[in-house]
């Protein structure tokens, strides 16, 4: 790998996550130092997991295209599977879920090799089609609604969703921005995280009344808003490097972006309160597990994707 | 060098390789552990770890548990009249999995019966042991048979360490070859010892084991 490969724009917006991180890493050993008496492990776990998830996203996403598929690929799988184990599910439904799983390479081939068509129907049409007639040969009927419907969701959220993140990577390059297709993603993923993180302080300093009190009593207004404000602050500093958005798109995705990462977060939520659980693993030291990392994502992925699909290529 | 040296050398290498290249990678990439309490573990035999059993994937996630300068010292005990029953798994079991074979049938007096697990003990090593016997159904436990109890009897200061896993019963139940990946979560208990008392000695171990399966609070799988 050349240095003189990775785009100049890359190379600064990757350089602006690292101090951002070295910054926070700072602020919290300033924490520590001036107030001694309070426990801050958790914080300390989450900036150390951000420096490893950090590390390894934009290693995996400027290194080439075809590992930046094979990781996208990989953390559709973690999300699946951590999704599949969270589930209930039937004895009888083993060789269903095999199938839900082998779906991610067919849908990361179609990716690799640029067919939209096919990309776009083959889980929403096809493996929609071809789970219950595997689920019908087996043959068990008690609970087959409740099973043939959570895994084909767990299928759309988790592959379907997510692999909108790696076809923008097989959007054609045209000239009018260097970044690519991997400039769009770090776009996408920076803002959807950075959301994440706005609307949870904004919501610790002034969150007053719930959004949605019975799924999430801790997202509040105060903290969406301020977090769709942060976004699109975010959204006019980071555009101009890493994609082709006119001022205007640049407003409509941070905010697309923002309201959509709060769908996703709290759609998670709603299942987790639904099955009882409330951090989904402990993959990830202090985050639960990447299913939490990712439901914003499911929704932000797809949504974006769609927009600049619509309006750029 | 003599010749039963340098294959000595060579079956750790071999054992090296494939927990590296096979093991851990399947146990750790494709199904993925929760592992709670993991300081517990032991540090250096002799010991014994007790688990339910329901997968073959059972042994590969408890060697995975330990560090990889214990992997020579890991020894699960495994039934002869199974991995014993052809030349090919036998070799494998014996000289890669390291298993320490148990007859279950046909042997008269107890003594004979576990002479190497206790050769095995003297030499400091960590046993493997499934006190339920068998795989039996997936993802229910069955109730511990009093094997354990007897075993210890001859080594009472020997620690003995609970290990509930939930998942690996899905992933690879018993009767299949299709593993689907699944999440298996690892409970790990604290060490205790041999008592005289058999029905106490053997309630205790299973009320131990039930309150590990309770911290997880799965449903059964249907």
């Amino acid at each position: 790998m050349r240095y003189s490969s990775i785009p100049y724009e890359l190379v600064v917006v990757i350089a602006g996550i690292f101090v951002t991180l070295v910054l926070a890493s700072l602020v919290t050993f300033i924490l520590k130092k001036s107030k001694p008496s309070e426990d801050f492990t958790e914080l300390t776990l989450r900036i150390k997991s951000w420096w490893m998830m950090a590390a390894v996203f934009t290693f995996a996403i400027i290194i080439n295209r075809n590992i930046s598929l094979i990781f996208l690929a990989f953390l559709s799988f973690l999300a699946l599977k951590e999704f599949y184990s969270l589930i209930p599910t039937r004895r009888a439904d083993r060789r269903v879920l095999f199938w839900a799983y082998l779906s991610i390479p067919v849908q990361f081939f179609w990716i690799y090799i640029g067919w939209y068509g096919m990309f776009i129907i083959f889980i929403p049409v096809y493996m929609f089609l071809l789970l219950p007639i595997q689920m019908i040969l087996i043959g068990e009927n008690k609970g087959f609604l409740n099973s043939v419907g959570s895994i084909h969701w767990g299928l759309m959220l988790m592959v379907f969703g997510l692999s909108h993140l790696a076809f923008l990577l097989a959007l054609p390059t045209g000239d009018s921005h260097g970044a690519g297709g991997a400039g769009l993603i770090l776009y996408l993923v920076i803002l959807t995280q950075c959301n994440d993180v706005a609307q949870y302080i904004w919501g610790k300093l002034f969150g007053r009344h719930a959004v949605v009190p019975k799924v999430s009593p801790n997202k509040t207004w105060q903290g969406l808003i301020g977090g769709i404000l942060t976004t699109i602050g975010l959204a006019f500093l980071l555009a101009p490097l890493l994609t082709p958005l006119s001022l205007r798109d640049t407003f409509l995705t941070g905010l697309i972006i923002s309201i959509a990462g709060f769908i996703g977060d709290v759609n998670i939520s709603a299942l987790k309160r639904d099955l009882g659980i409330k951090d989904s693993g402990t993959v990830i030291p202090g985050h639960g597990g990447v299913l939490d990392r990712v439901d914003s994502l499911t929704y932000t992925s797809p949504i974006f994707f769609h927009f600049v699909h619509y309006f750029y290529y | 060098m003599n010749a039963s040296l340098l294959s000595a050398k060579l079956m750790k290498l071999l054992r090296l390789l494939f927990s590296l290249c096979i093991v851990r990678p399947l146990i750790l990439v494709v199904l993925g552990m929760n592992v709670r309490h993991r300081e517990r573990l032991p540090k250096q035999g002799p010991a014994i770890v007790v688990a339910n059993h329901n997968s073959h994937l059972d042994t590969l996630v408890l060697m995975t548990l330990f560090p990889l300068r214990l992997l020579h010292q890991l020894r699960p005990v495994a039934a002869a009249d199974y991995f014993l029953r052809n030349p090919f798994l036998s070799w494998f079991s014996l000289n890669i999995m390291n298993i320490i074979p148990l007859n279950r049938k046909g042997v008269k007096r107890r003594e004979s019966l576990f002479t190497g697990i206790y050769e095995a003990l003297e030499r400091k090593e960590i046993i493997i042991l499934y006190p339920e016997g068998t795989r039996g159904e997936p993802e229910r436990l069955d109730t511990f048979k009093s094997g354990i109890y007897h075993l210890l009897k001859e080594c009472p200061e020997v620690p003995i360490y609970p290990v509930f896993m939930y998942g690996l019963g899905k992933a690879l139940p018993k009767g299949t070859f299709l593993l689907v990946p699944f999440f298996c979560d690892v409970f790990i208990g604290e060490a205790m010892y041999w008592q005289e008392d058999r029905h106490a000695f053997m309630k205790e171990l299973n009320k131990r084991m039930e309150k590990l399966a309770k911290e997880g609070n799965f449903k059964p799988w249907e």
